[in-house]
């Protein structure tokens, strides 16, 4: 089993190898930066967006206010008891990485995830102070000379930088951004906003500068989620080992197309060596193949030698068929499943988004006692009624009821069937029903029942079914 | 720079436990150090933790720990927060004139809110947590619009500061039914006809001819307090016998055994365990549920 050179126990950490990516051009890395400046860009001014919403609230279009419980998202509000929302939203934002996952593999790592962002926005930066590649691994060993505390530092700072305002974006999306902006600067802001930001500015600043793939390969369950979606139609990246192989110089007959000059490995973010295959690490970006293309060029062979490539379409270009188009391996029974879900629970949010009513009603019956009998003998049900008034100004409603059986409405503490509700706020008023004695809803076990709230300007009315129950003889 | 990130451990000999199972041994790895000076750490801060706070239990209490943390304390402490903060409110509504409280949204929903937690505590015993008391049993029903001691706010706040028949307070309000069977003030059979006569005053099945004879004995022994037409009377306790709701029950049995032997239900008072206004608030809450008057 084991070879008998070494007794002492050999340690299991391996320390990181630093990454020092090359700068690379073409056309995935362009793609990259597109998506960068515009996730970044929805980051950073989504809280800044306003939006009229009276005279209690910010003006904010897109507002977490936990304070009164309440979500603002544009046109839309969201009270604590429409939570599905979230959760609908929720559900769809994982379908669509199973579809895109399904579809193209790890497209939302390489591309959109803000750990992928961030570090692509630090290595920017780092290469902008300190150089590219060769530069920065000349740095990397040198001494702790002026120069390299200089780089350093004003690499840190500017990262530093960026992290607080990552973490202070973040914190705007919660109260009004150009107020809190003000009490950030001048000190006034809640100690759990400084916090708040400061912690985020440390992690976004340790993940983006230190942690980087390390995030990706020990900490995030994604990628381990992910490697369950995939099969054998999803498009990952892959080195046409058929064409490329055996590597070396150009010269020598009998060589492939690869010339081993190691510019996919040099660009890559994660340090992977894609031509050993598609492995754990890879976050599918693209860079590796911008890199190689750029080289075929130079050496005048064709592009592709690094690729978008699915597992089937390997066994065809080595049985020197073409590949199956990228549609075909988009839409496949389980994509087209995917999107049917996402679209599903998307139509029904919507629905349920238009069919919302301004009035919203909670009816609850008293069950602790199911009835209480009168002196005349007529039995009484109460209900607990909470009112919710979404509109900006004081409403009145008027309360009333349907039944087959004659039964009788009543409320606690008025005479008036009409209750005020403040604007914004939710009214909790005990309703009383009560059927006359020995009549059929008093006698009956239980009878329906129709409570119906409208506002007495008569431009909204919603009704609630709820039961009667009488005293069974 | 892209090395094996984890070299494999194939080339090494690994002290087993010796145990053996078809040729699967199990390693006899050491701990991980930084897991080993974890496991001591946390005994050097044991040892701290039960210096500086409440630990080792002695005969009648534990040791207090050099720092003096109680969470005893810190339930009072806790506690005396809230009632400062509620001090204000709760002045106001000693103060209030109860008829008008309900004017007041603020003060009101306070009240309420104070009132269903001081009867939860104190009132669901007897009177159950929905305040539908036990029929039949002799709890009342405060949901109901029948009251005996009066169902306004005055009078609820007055019964249940000074209670009912109770031998603590000289102020609680006061009646007692005789026992006409136990104590031979009616004959058996005047019993039975005036049982006929109750059961016929609220409308219920009964023998007619038993029922007229048994208004007699009803005028001459039970209108004193119950009124000659059964509708009771609040200043003495006496129950409105011509109504649907019976506290002790309503049959046959039920209210024989009740002109027999005689009923006394008591009830606390509660001016020397509640605030008032803690009295007030379960006042108010018992009058807005529904019977209040």
């Amino acid at each position: 089993m084991t070879s008998p050179d070494t007794n002492e126990p050999q340690g299991l950490y391996a320390a990181r190898e630093p990454i020092f990516p090359r700068r690379v051009k073409g056309a995935f890395r362009s793609l990259k930066w597109w998506i960068m400046g515009i996730t970044l860009s929805i980051y950073y001014i989504t809280p800044w967006l306003r939006w009229d919403r009276g005279p209690n609230l910010p003006d904010q279009a897109v507002l977490i206010d936990l304070g009164n419980r309440r979500f603002f998202f544009f046109m839309i509000e969201i009270w604590p008891h429409e939570f599905y929302f979230v959760a609908g939203l929720l559900i769809m934002a994982g379908l669509g990485l199973f579809l895109f996952t399904s579809a193209a593999g790890r497209v939302w790592c390489g591309y959109a995830c803000p750990q992928t962002v961030w570090t692509d926005l630090f290595i920017l930066v780092e290469r902008w102070v300190e150089g590219d590649r060769n530069a920065r691994i000349r740095l990397h060993r040198q001494k702790w000379d002026a120069e390299k505390i200089r780089k350093r530092a004003v690499k840190w700072v500017i990262w530093a930088l960026i992290g607080l305002a990552t973490g202070g974006a973040w914190i705007f999306y919660f109260t009004d951004a150009p107020t809190l902006l003000q009490n950030l600067l001048t000190g006034q802001a809640h100690p759990i906003a400084y916090t708040t930001m400061f912690i985020l500015a440390a992690t976004t600043f340790a993940f983006g500068g230190f942690a980087r793939e390390q995030m990706c390969i020990y900490a995030c369950p994604w990628p381990r989620i992910q490697a369950a979606m995939m099969d054998e139609d999803t498009i990952t990246i892959a080195y046409r080992e058929w064409r490329g192989e055996p590597r070396g110089k150009q010269s020598v007959e009998g060589n492939g197309d690869c010339i081993d000059c190691m510019a996919c490995v040099n660009v890559c973010p994660m340090g992977i060596d894609i031509r050993n295959g598609q492995q754990l690490a890879c976050i599918t970006c693209g860079l590796c193949i911008d890199a190689c293309n750029d080289m075929m060029d130079k050496i005048g062979k064709p592009r592709g030698l690094i690729g978008y490539l699915a597992l089937t379409d390997e066994t065809r270009e080595r049985a020197g068929q073409e590949p199956k188009s990228v549609w075909k391996h988009i839409f496949r029974p389980r994509t087209i499943l995917y999107s049917v879900l996402w679209s599903a629970v998307g139509i029904g949010l919507v629905v349920a988004l238009f069919l919302r009513t301004e009035i919203d009603v909670n009816v609850t019956p008293v069950r602790n006692p199911t009835f209480v009998t009168l002196s005349d003998g007529a039995i009484r049900n109460t209900y607990d009624l909470r009112l919710r008034n979404k509109h900006g100004d004081d409403r009145y409603f008027r309360l009333s009821l349907t039944s087959e059986a004659p039964l009788r409405i009543s409320l606690e503490g008025t005479d008036d069937l009409r209750v005020l509700v403040p604007a914004n706020e939710t009214l909790e008023q005990r309703v009383y029903v009560t059927a006359a004695p020995d009549s059929t809803a008093a006698t009956t076990d239980r009878s329906a029942l129709r409570l119906w709230i409208e506002d007495v300007k008569g431009t909204d009315r919603v009704y609630k079914d709820t039961v009667f129950n009488g005293k069974a003889k | 720079m892209c090395a094996k990130r984890v070299t494999p451990a194939q080339n090494r000999q690994v002290e087993t436990t010796g145990h053996d199972w078809d040729g699967i041994e199990e390693y006899n790895n050491p701990l991980p150090r930084w897991w080993v000076w974890v496991f001591y750490a946390t005994i050097v801060w044991g040892i701290g933790y039960t210096i500086a706070y409440p630990a080792w239990p002695l005969i009648s209490a534990a040791t207090p720990g050099v720092l003096g943390a109680s969470t005893r304390a810190d339930v009072a402490a806790e506690i005396k927060r809230f009632d400062d903060a509620n001090a204000a409110i709760k002045q106001q509504l000693t103060d209030a004139d109860l008829t008008t409280v309900s004017d007041n949204p603020e003060l009101m929903a306070y009240a309420e809110r104070a009132g269903a937690a001081v009867f939860k505590t104190n009132c669901a015993q007897c009177h159950g947590s929905g305040a539908a008391g036990v029929e039949g049993k002799g709890y009342p029903n405060l949901l109901d619009d029948d009251w005996l001691w009066g169902g306004d706010i005055e009078n609820i706040h007055l019964t249940i500061t000074h209670g009912i028949r109770n031998t603590t307070d000289p102020d609680a309000r006061y009646s007692e039914m005789p026992k006409f069977g136990a104590d031979e003030l009616l004959e058996p059979q005047q019993i039975s006809e005036v049982v006929e006569y109750v059961l016929q005053l609220s409308g219920q099945e009964h023998d007619a001819a038993l029922a007229s004879a048994g208004q007699t004995v009803f005028v001459d022994n039970c209108a004193a307090c119950h009124m000659e037409d059964g509708s009771g009377d609040q200043a003495q306790g006496a129950p409105k016998l011509s109504d649907a709701i019976w506290l002790y029950g309503g049959s046959r049995e039920a209210i024989t055994e009740t002109v027999t032997n005689a009923r006394f239900g008591v009830m606390p008072n509660w001016n020397q365990r509640l605030s008032e206004d803690e009295i007030r608030a379960v006042a108010l809450y018992v009058h807005s549920r529904g019977g209040g008057q």
